[in-house]
Formats: structure tokens, sequence, C-alpha cells
């Protein structure tokens, strides 16, 4: 593809140790090593002041500024981590006259979910699905939708393990068309519904997330989807007491994340009772992550639950 | 600013060069200069390189025509069809944008030329264009021979394609015509409608033919976006001959 080959111009022009000065701010980073590359652009560790930051780079100039404005409005959301912190925004002419637009976010360190799930257990997998949950209430509350929710624009920061967005560039205003999406993730291609930014599209992506922990090589549709994806989640071990929630958030049950967070937390809570009758009888008030998350969690949901039945 | 319009495109879905009748890149031209984008698709043999010598024509196409090319493996065709033509509908709507620009700011002012902030501002209005604006796509598809065993994931890109555009606040039309026609440089295959699920039973009876007239099928495709107007004029005097054309 033609977008393959932008990527390798990219790569030669912007190299590690390289000195890059914006055009209008004019501060200057140094390129230290490339970390990833996607559909719009290239994205660098750089040093600034001394300090890590993440550079993304492209001469798709006008996307580029599509996904500033989406960090920016991020940015408004108050109190909020919802995707990285935007801190520059800038041009820069290459030596060989070639014009490209760049900015620069917080650097997010952290491991990928399915190394840090693998390595940690199973039950770290209910705590990332409800701050996941929890994350895009709020987007939603806001007025957007995540749209290319998929594992590698996901990150687990360490202490304490919290998954972050890195890459927020998909999200869309709720009612239009998804602005980015990912075939896997995208119930468009299952033939499960539309390509409208509604919290519904991102809970779908939201299961093919954990799918994807247990199918790292993903799958290909064959010609009933629906009972498909049911299937594929009934045959992942880990995924298993979740099945019901996850079933309905596949085929469109849940309108809101607080819907289904609402449910995930009364699965949670019965594996916890399960696990204090049959496990370890004499510290029943072992603190568990589970049961942290879940007790302030709960109480959010139940008080968005009530607010927005209220605005019914 | 601007006033709500409707956004007119050609999709040329082919995968190999023209050979008959006139340079398609001058029809393609001609088309532009009538305010309609002509976007190429060029799909590659599993065993092509990315850079065949044939399918330069796929580019040539679509910078006369104002429009977006790309050269694809038949697996990737959903999503670069869909790509493409957002893609181009941005690329038209900033156009207009940057010509309301030079006017106020002068000549030599584009978008990419304003500050960061500014342009941020812009991109907002070209973005809300884009999502509200009127489209109406007509899918050239070339069934010369070598395009048979690609048939089925055409079809398949087009349904994915309509779930896309509408998704959109804007309303879409969509028609599909194939290149040979019988007897015909094209022939109709769905008229004007605005989605696009009804074509799994007609795309499996399209029969494939020989030769490749893509400067003749551009021609005629441009003259089908005109028609519904003049056929509404006419509708009274001539509705069968035009029905009949």
């Amino acid at each position: 593809m033609k977008m393959n080959q932008e990527w390798k111009k990219h790569s030669t022009v912007v190299r590690p140790g390289m000195y890059i000065q914006g055009k209008w701010h004019k501060k200057v980073y140094v390129i230290k090593q490339k970390l990833g590359a996607g559909a719009i652009g290239s994205v660098y560790l750089c040093e600034a002041n001394g300090k890590p930051a993440a550079l993304k780079i492209s001469d798709k100039r006008s996307s580029m500024t599509v996904e500033v404005n989406v960090l920016k409005s991020l940015g408004r959301v108050q109190g909020s981590r919802l995707g990285p912190s935007l801190l520059d925004v800038d041009d820069w002419t290459a030596p060989s006259g070639e014009k490209y637009s760049f900015y620069v976010m917080e650097y997010l360190q952290g491991e990928p979910m399915s190394a840090y799930i693998r390595q940690h257990g199973k039950e770290w997998i209910g705590v990332f699905m409800l701050q996941l949950l929890e994350d895009l209430e709020q987007l939603h509350q806001h007025g957007w939708v995540f749209g290319d929710l998929k594992i590698d624009n996901l990150l687990i920061v360490l202490s304490p393990p919290r998954v972050r967005w890195v890459d927020v560039g998909g999200t869309t205003q709720v009612g239009r068309a998804i602005k980015e999406y990912t075939e896997f993730y995208d119930r468009g291609y299952w033939g499960m519904g539309t390509r409208k930014a509604e919290p519904s599209y991102d809970l779908f992506a939201f299961v093919m997330v954990f799918l994807t922990i247990y199918y790292p090589n993903r799958f290909n549709k064959d010609t009933q989807p629906e009972k498909m994806l049911f299937r594929k989640i009934d045959e992942a071990k880990g995924l298993r007491p979740y099945r019901l929630v996850l079933r309905k958030a596949l085929i469109g049950k849940y309108v809101t994340s607080s819907q289904m967070k609402k449910e995930l937390l009364q699965v949670i809570h019965n594996i916890q009772k399960q696990h204090t009758v049959t496990g370890n009888q004499a510290q029943p008030t072992r603190q568990d992550p589970f049961l942290l998350e879940a007790a302030g969690i709960s109480f959010l949901a139940a008080s968005y639950y009530l607010i927005s039945l209220l605005f019914q | 600013m601007l006033k709500k319009g409707t956004l007119k495109q050609i999709l040329l879905i082919t995968d190999g060069c023209s050979n008959k009748g006139e340079d398609p890149a001058a029809t393609a031209s001609l088309a532009n200069q009538q305010g309609i984008t002509v976007n190429v698709i060029g799909i590659l043999e599993d065993d092509q390189s990315e850079q065949p010598e044939g399918l330069k024509e796929v580019e040539d196409i679509a910078l006369s025509g104002g429009g977006v090319s790309q050269l694809v493996y038949k697996q990737a065709l959903s999503q670069t069809v869909q790509t493409v033509t957002k893609q181009a509908m941005t690329q038209t709507l900033q156009g207009f944008v940057n010509k309301e620009l030079q006017q106020i700011l002068g000549q030599d002012q584009s978008l990419e030329d304003l500050e960061p902030e500014k342009r941020g501002e812009v991109m907002e209005v070209v973005e809300d264009m884009g999502e509200t604006c009127d489209l109406e796509v007509l899918v050239l598809v070339d069934t010369s021979a070598s395009m048979h065993d690609k048939l089925p994931t055409v079809k398949e890109a087009l349904i994915d394609l309509s779930i896309s555009l509408n998704s959109r606040i804007g309303r879409n039309r969509f028609c599909i015509f194939n290149f040979p026609g019988k007897r015909k440089d094209i022939q109709k295959v769905l008229d004007w409608s605005p989605a696009l699920d009804s074509i799994s039973s007609i795309f499996p009876k399209l029969t494939s033919g020989g030769i490749t007239p893509t400067g003749p099928a551009i021609r005629e495709a441009m003259y089908q976006f005109g028609k519904k107007t003049l056929l509404r004029s006419l509708r009274d005097e001539d509705e069968s001959g035009m029905e009949e054309a």
C-alpha cells in the first residue's frame, strides 16, 4: 500500500540523534528512538530540556491537526487522564524541504496489557475491564466515542497498575461517523452494527480487546459472525466468568457504559463471594485489587446510574 | 462562509491499464473541471510487487481527476475503499476552504501556512462539512477478464463502504456501473440509491469481458451525474426515452 511507502520515507527523514526545531514555537527536541508507526504518522521518544516526551510526526498535516483537536478537547475534560496530555504543536521543515507537522505529548511508560496479564494472572482481567469502562464512561459522558479502541492503543502504567490510552486519534464526537477503526475490532466488519459513533460501538471493541488476549493471532470471520464470537468467548477460559456481560456488549444490548459496568461489577462481586467461601476462610477481608476497585467504582456506578435515570 | 452542498465522486476500481479509446487521465481531467472528483483503486495480484509499471496509470488518472489513488492487495480492499473516499472528500473540502482563505488572506496563503492553533479551528470546520455534506458516489468497476476472481471482494468492499458512509449525518447516493458493457462502454449495475446492501444478488451475475476501455468509461460515467436533473426537467416530455438511455 502507498501508506507503507510513506512510512519508509519518514523513518529515513527522522533519525535518532536529530534535532527538530519547531517553526512557530521554536522549541528544540532531540530524537532518541522510534516508538512506533501508525496510519497517520510515526511516534518517537524525544527529549526536551532533559525530560523525556513522545513526539508524533507526519506529512499528513491536516490529519495531524484533527488529532491535535481531539487531544485538546480531551484535555478540557476536567481532572481526567483520558489520553496523554498535549505539550506542544508545531511544524518542521526537513533538510530536504519537505514540510511536516508534529506534536509533543506526555511519554507514558508501561507494559502491553496482554504481557501484564500473562505475567500477573487472570484476576487482573476484571480490574482492567473496570478501569477501561470507567474511562469510557467519562469519555462518553463528555460526548465522545473512542472509535479505534484496540489492544495496541492501551498500555498498563505501573505503581499502581492502571490502563492508559496511548493513541486517541480515532476519537469521534457522538452521533458522527467513526473516524478511524481497525477491522478486527469494528462491529461494521463483523456485520453487527453501524459505524456511527455511539457508546455501544466502543463496548463492542471492548469485548474484542479482551478476546485478543486469548487469541493474539486474531481470527477471520466466518459466515455466522455472531455465533462465532460467542463461541470464542466461551472457549477463552479467563473470560468465562464475564461471558454473559461480554455477549450482551457484542450484540449492542448496553446503551451506556454505565449499564455494562454495573452488570460487570455484579459478576465480580459474585466471584469474590465464591473466593471468600471456598478460599481462605480465616481472612475473609483480605484486600484484593478487585475489592478496592469494586467498592469505589460501585459507588460511582450507582450514582451515575441514578443520575442517568433522572435525565431520561 | 460555505453553504452545505453535494460532493460528487467517481470511484474507479481496476486491476490494469486501459487498452481502448481516449487517455483516461484526459477524461478524468474533464470530469474534475465539472466538479466531479475521480478516485482510483488499483488492485494488485498477490504475487505483484508494490510498484508495477502497468499501474502507473492509476496515479495519473487520480491526479488529473483531483482525487486520491491507492494500489492495494485484494485483502485490504474494504478499508482502502473507504479511506480513499473519505480522504478525497476532505481534500475537496479543504480545496474550497483554501480558496476562501486566499480571498481573505491573499494568494499565497493556504491552510497549512496558518499557525497551528488557527489551523485547528479551520480543520474543525472542514470536518463538520465532511460529516454533514451530501455525497454522490458513482462506482465504476472494471470487469475485464482478469478481474473475475476479484469481484466477490469488490462486492464486500462496496457494502462496507455504504456502512461507513451511511454512518455520517449527511445523505448519500450511490450507483454502480461496470465496464466494458455488453454493447456500450459502460453498463448500469445499480441505479442511484441510498445504500448498497442490495448488490449481493446483482454482483454474481456480472460477466467479464476482454478489453478495458477506461477512458470512454469515465466519460460516460461523468454524464450520469447530470442525468438526474436533466431527467427531472424532461420528465413530462420524454421520460421513457431518458430511461432507455
